[in-house]
């Protein structure tokens, strides 16, 4: 079985969200990047199948040269090959486009990407790869086995779970459940050491148009100050509720 | 021509979500000079459409569509785009329209926006305002295809009434076995408790409750308040509560009208994850605690003193405004 990771390299979650050139481009100035959480729950779970079912595991990036030590870092994991697609990653329809190259030429049984990136929150690529190269999807996957070229595949749906069946080829929208944070996994230096000898392939993004465009980005307005109540007075915060507030 | 709507149903009914997508739509189709198509798939009754400003129903009447299927309904929406020769399609941000948009958006390629928070800001270019950095930020995003998706937030624009007539007309689009290699197997949901994705108003608990066996006083107070019950993520992963109530920035956006945290600190990616809540009250015995700075409304005391009284105060609110 091959198995593709797609790995988007965005600010870790503890960053501050700055933005330069007249608010049309995110400060990296600062910025500590990482592999998108999403993502690396559902490399953790890639790397189960490598070892329990001799999966091999490809990752694959849409980014300049700047993304190379996430790709490393997947590496050093336990992904087998890195691919790396030398062009910005701006809009997820482009993304999906170049993905679905990768994955037809790579003849890949599954995909994993996480549900979402968590710095541009499109949602849209996992599904956008699937309809472009025809195999089945599932979206906000908590779970997944593979035996033959049959998953079972559990989803998270609005209030509850929802469990299905699909043949592979299959592109998965990962998310936490699909392990434990547990269970993810901190790079050793034997990992670290090999990753440096793995291979990490640039290729030249195919021609493809845009869906979207980011025209610019806006910080939210402060906030004001709390209003705060005293403790032994809390049936103040219910009136503030109903009468200032109106949400009750 | 018209601005096409997905109105999601469950058990043939409307979801608060089909109201405000419709609501929206309908402010988008007077911009742009058109009119309001909706789709429903197996609703009881679509005249309940017309309240919020739907023109037409398209009323897909199918029993294999009894459960939800990503591809099968992203067939259907785009067969009625087609025939409508819509150009602008509204979606919702529930987790059934975020898993078909992606697909439905390569079929008809279209350009497609998610997490929109306000009416277009302009038609020609056509841009949007939505959040990005899980809602640490905004981005105004132009769409150039000639079709355009709108995934718009739950909560972000509310119920507008535009009561009219709408006219219903049976929709019978072709489905192949194709769109259903997907097959459901079992659905495993709690049908008495409001989902985070559908609630209002949000009690959420931190690892100030010290333990899973003090969750009785939140589960209570979700219950005064018609509130969905949810958790930070050290409880979620301390496994004192599943990982289906996390919320943050890896767990599950919450977009509520009132989102109250309990004994929750205020992490930055617990912030961000909740950011989109209209109005925040925090209760935390630490007044130094992050949290203070991004709530509306907050008590500095001993969670296992005050939810207490506050159930109470609200049960006595109810009773008086009843």
């Amino acid at each position: 079985m091959k198995i593709l990771v797609c790995i988007s390299h965005v600010p870790d979650t503890t960053s501050k969200i700055n933005f330069t050139d007249g608010d049309t481009k995110f400060d990296t100035n600062g910025v500590q990047f990482v592999i998108n959480p999403n993502d690396e729950f559902g490399l953790t779970r890639a790397m189960w199948f490598k070892e329990k079912q001799g999966a091999s595991v490809d990752v694959v990036n849409v980014g300049s040269s700047e993304t190379e030590p996430t790709l490393r870092k997947a590496l050093a994991i336990g992904a087998d090959n890195a691919i790396r697609i030398n062009a910005e990653a701006t809009d997820g329809f482009y993304v999906a486009k170049q993905l679905a190259k990768v994955v037809q030429d790579g003849g890949y049984d599954l995909v994993i990407a996480g549900r979402e990136s968590i710095d541009y929150n499109g949602g849209m690529v996992p599904g956008m790869v699937a309809a472009l190269i025809e195999a089945n999807f599932v979206n906000t996957c908590i779970g997944i086995e593979i035996e033959g070229d049959t998953a079972t595949v559990v989803r998270e749906i609005d209030g509850g779970k929802e469990t299905s069946i699909a043949k592979l080829p299959l592109v998965i929208g990962g998310q936490k459940g699909l392990v434990e944070e547990s269970d993810l996994r901190i790079p050793n230096m034997r990992g670290i050491m090999m990753a440096r000898k793995k291979p990490l392939t640039v290729i030249e993004p195919i021609e493809a148009s845009q869906g979207t465009k980011v025209v610019n980005f806006k910080k939210p307005t402060p906030k004001g100050e709390v209003t705060l109540i005293d403790p032994e007075n809390v049936g103040q915060l219910v009136e503030l509720l109903h009468n200032e507030a109106k949400v009750i | 021509m018209s601005v096409l709507v997905y109105t999601e149903s469950e058990g043939g009914k409307f979801k608060k979500a089909a109201f405000e997508v419709a609501s929206y739509a309908k402010e988008v189709a007077a911009m742009l000079g058109t009119t309001v198509t909706a789709i429903s798939v197996n609703a009881v009754d679509d005249s309940e459409l017309a309240t919020y400003g739907v023109d037409k129903v398209l009323a897909v009447k199918n029993d294999k569509l009894s459960a939800f299927n990503a591809k099968a309904y992203a067939d259907i929406i785009k067969q009625a785009a087609e025939q409508e020769e819509a150009k602008v399609i509204v979606v919702s941000s529930s987790a059934d329209s975020k898993f078909l948009s992606p697909l439905l958006a390569v079929t008809l390629n279209a350009g497609y926006v998610s997490n929109v928070v306000a009416l277009p800001e302009n038609i020609s270019p056509f841009t949007v305002k939505r959040t990005a950095f899980t809602n640490k930020a905004f981005n105004i995003t132009e769409v150039s295809t000639e079709v355009k998706i709108i995934g718009l937030s739950n909560n972000a624009f509310g119920l507008k009434e535009n009561p009219g007539s709408a006219t219903t007309e049976v929709f019978d689009p072709s489905l192949s076995d194709a769109d259903f290699t997907v097959e459901i197997k079992s659905v495993d949901k709690a049908v008495d408790k409001v989902s985070i994705a559908d609630a209002e108003i949000v009690v959420s608990g931190g690892r100030g409750l010290k333990g899973p066996e003090n969750w009785g006083m939140i589960e209570e107070l979700a219950d005064v308040l018609g509130a969905a019950t949810a958790c930070s993520k050290p409880v979620s992963d301390m496994g004192w509560r599943p990982h289906s109530e996390h919320v943050g920035q890896t767990g599950k956006p919450v977009a509520s009208n009132l989102y109250i945290a309990i004994g929750v600190s205020g992490a930055i990616q617990h912030l961000a994850g909740i950011n989109a809540s209209k109005v925040k009250v925090v209760i935390n015995n630490d007044s130094e605690a992050p949290f203070f700075k991004a709530a509306d409304y907050g008590i500095v005391g001993d969670a296992f003193e005050v939810v207490p009284k506050l159930i109470e105060k609200l049960k006595e609110f109810k009773t008086n405004n009843a």
